[in-house]
């Protein structure tokens, strides 16, 4: 049994459906990553496992235990910790503050504090500037930042949302690579989303892609790399003429 | 000497309009919309207060106690009642529902027998006594005023800087998603706010008694509330109450050494230079920055 298991979800914005029915899995210890491009549904999908929206249909199944439609603070509870796109860190709070927050529903301050060390260890900019706001940080400080204060809820699973949006390759290589550790060193599973496949399957065991809310393909890391249509679609190795048309074709397919 | 107890004169009234507009800042920094009913909730704690000590003869501190305990759950029921309902409204609907609110606690007062059209005296330990202190003559009241805030401050900060919860309310205000995200309990963040603002009006209307009368219009008050709390920013607590305390040693100089007319019209003239030359207020934040 895999430690999150999706079946069947959907999920509207009023009329409007933005997951029709996606069934998806994320082992325990593993890199999971959900490719697809912009209104694809991904932020919704992660928004339904973590209790912002609730699902229509479908069931999220989390360590054994149903958690749709689960209010956010359970979810978190029990082991699920979001790093949102765009951030979201609280601006006028302090570095500190910020990271404390990520531990809101933990009651060990023991721990608490040990993990505080733990995620200025893997980020240590963070260190630095503890006691400045966070809204002073530049983007990629106040990603690391996003993803320490998930870090400190003390995770079993954590939703990435395209951390690498708006952060320079360089960058976005550090920053894989430290939940890479993160994933390795402390046991915690991660859904990563991302546009950026190439960089998402580097780090990935597992990919799914989404298009118009639906699961199009699901393959290892490494098959989906060797894929023609994710090679197509989102690697950049775009090809001219009748290939195009055939690309066209089976991106209608999907559908 | 004359001009110290001006000060200590002006000082004072500001420190009401301090309550007042740090009350509203409170729930502007939760919901982004302006609480007009704030004044009113003053003037329900006053009754409270009335009640407990007057009618109920209990003694002021207890009264006083109760008081603030009780509007604390006023204000709680009036987030779940009207505002919950509404959450997610647009910001004008907020407004809308608290001009409402602020009418039917005005009018609900006047129907409620002893509380009545009148207006009453509510008697406080420091009523109509001085303290004379190297040839200062000061009214305890005012002195009484000055210390209540200074205390309310001291607990208010460090409630929202060093207690979990208090941060969490601070970073809900900051990023609501984001506060859901990490599991902070928006509802119960949300009713806390409503019941700290209710709480402070409680405390401003017992402190305004002994100055003016309780009666149903004394939530009036507000409207100097709002040049405090704009001079201040409006986004921000400590601003609110120096914006509260700069109106009212503006009022009390400019009645002393202009005239009674200038006395309520320059804290609007203050207020609208402000607002020309520095739109933002005083001590305003950064602008809220979604990074
Ligand atoms: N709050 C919202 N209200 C209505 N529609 C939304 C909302 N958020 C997203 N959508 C719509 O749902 C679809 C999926 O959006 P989203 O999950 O944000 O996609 P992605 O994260 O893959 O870019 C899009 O068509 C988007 O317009
Ligand atoms: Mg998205």
């Amino acid at each position: 049994m895999a430690l999150l298991e999706i079946r069947n979800i959907e999920t509207y914005y009023g009329p409007v459906a933005a997951i029709r029915g996606v069934s998806l899995d994320v082992e325990e210890g593993k890199i999971v990553t959900l490719l697809g491009g912009n209104g694809a549904g991904k932020t919704t999908l992660l928004r339904t496992i973590s209790g912002i929206v609730d699902p229509q249909k479908g069931t999220v199944a989390f360590a054994g235990a149903m958690i749709q439609g689960a209010d956010p603070d359970a979810i978190v509870l029990k082991g699920i910790a979001h790093v949102p796109e765009g951030r979201e860190v609280f601006p006028f709070l302090s570095v500190r503050d910020n990271l404390r927050m990520g531990a809101y529903t933990r009651r060990d301050p023991d721990g608490v504090a040990k993990d505080l060390e733990l995620v200025f260890g893997y980020f240590p900019i963070l260190r630095e500037r503890a006691e400045l706001a966070a809204s002073q940080l530049s983007g990629g400080q106040q990603q690391m930042l996003a993803i320490g204060r998930a870090v400190m809820a003390r995770p079993k699973l954590m939703l990435l949302d395209e951390p690498s949006l708006g952060l320079s390759p360089l960058l976005v290589k550090q920053i894989f690579g430290i939940v890479q550790r993160i994933n390795r060193e402390q046991g915690v599973s991660v859904l990563l989303v991302e546009q950026n496949a190439r960089m998402a399957l580097q780090v990935a065991d597992f990919g799914y892609v989404l298009e118009l809310g639906r699961i199009v393909m699901e393959n290892t890391a490494a098959k989906l790399m060797e894929s023609e249509d994710v090679s197509e679609a989102y690697l950049g190795n775009k090809q001219q003429g009748v290939r195009g048309e055939r690309r066209w074709r089976r991106k209608k397919q999907w559908r | 000497m004359l001009i110290i107890q001006l000060a200590i004169n002006g000082i004072a009234v500001g420190c009401i309009y301090a309550l007042v507009a740090l009350g509203l800042v409170l729930i502007y920094k939760a919901t982004e919309a302006v609480n007009f009913a704030q004044g009113d909730l003053m003037m329900l704690g006053a009754f409270f207060a009335l009640t407990f000590i007057s009618f109920g003869g209990l003694p002021f501190w207890v009264g006083l106690a109760l008081a603030i305990i009780g509007m604390a759950a006023v204000g709680m029921i009036m987030e779940r009642l009207v505002l919950r309902p509404i959450l997610g409204q647009p910001q004008f609907a907020v407004i809308m529902v608290t001009i409402g609110v602020g009418f039917i606690l005005r009018s609900g007062a006047t129907m409620i027998p002893g509380w009545g059209t009148s207006s009453q005296a509510l008697p406080t330990p420091f009523s109509n006594q001085t303290l004379d202190v190297a040839g200062l003559v000061m009214a305890q009241e005012h002195l009484a005023i000055i210390g209540a805030t200074v205390i309310l401050c001291a607990l208010l900060y460090g409630f929202f800087r060093h207690t979990r919860f208090g941060i969490a309310m601070q970073a809900a205000s900051q990023n609501q998603l984001a506060a859901a995200y990490m599991g902070i309990p928006i509802k119960r963040v949300s009713a806390a706010t409503w019941a700290i603002a209710a709480a402070v009006a409680a405390l401003g209307g017992v402190l305004l008694a002994p100055i003016a009368l309780v009666e149903a219009n004394m939530g009036f008050v507000v409207l100097k509330a709002f040049p405090a709390a704009v001079l201040g920013g409006f986004a921000s607590l400590p601003g609110a109450v120096i914006g509260g305390v700069v109106i009212g040693l503006i009022e009390v100089f400019s009645g002393r050494y202009i005239s009674d007319t200038a006395r309520n019209l320059a804290p609007f003239v203050v207020l609208l230079a402000v607002l020309v030359i520095r739109p933002e207020g005083l001590f305003a934040e950064p602008k809220k920055r979604r990074a």
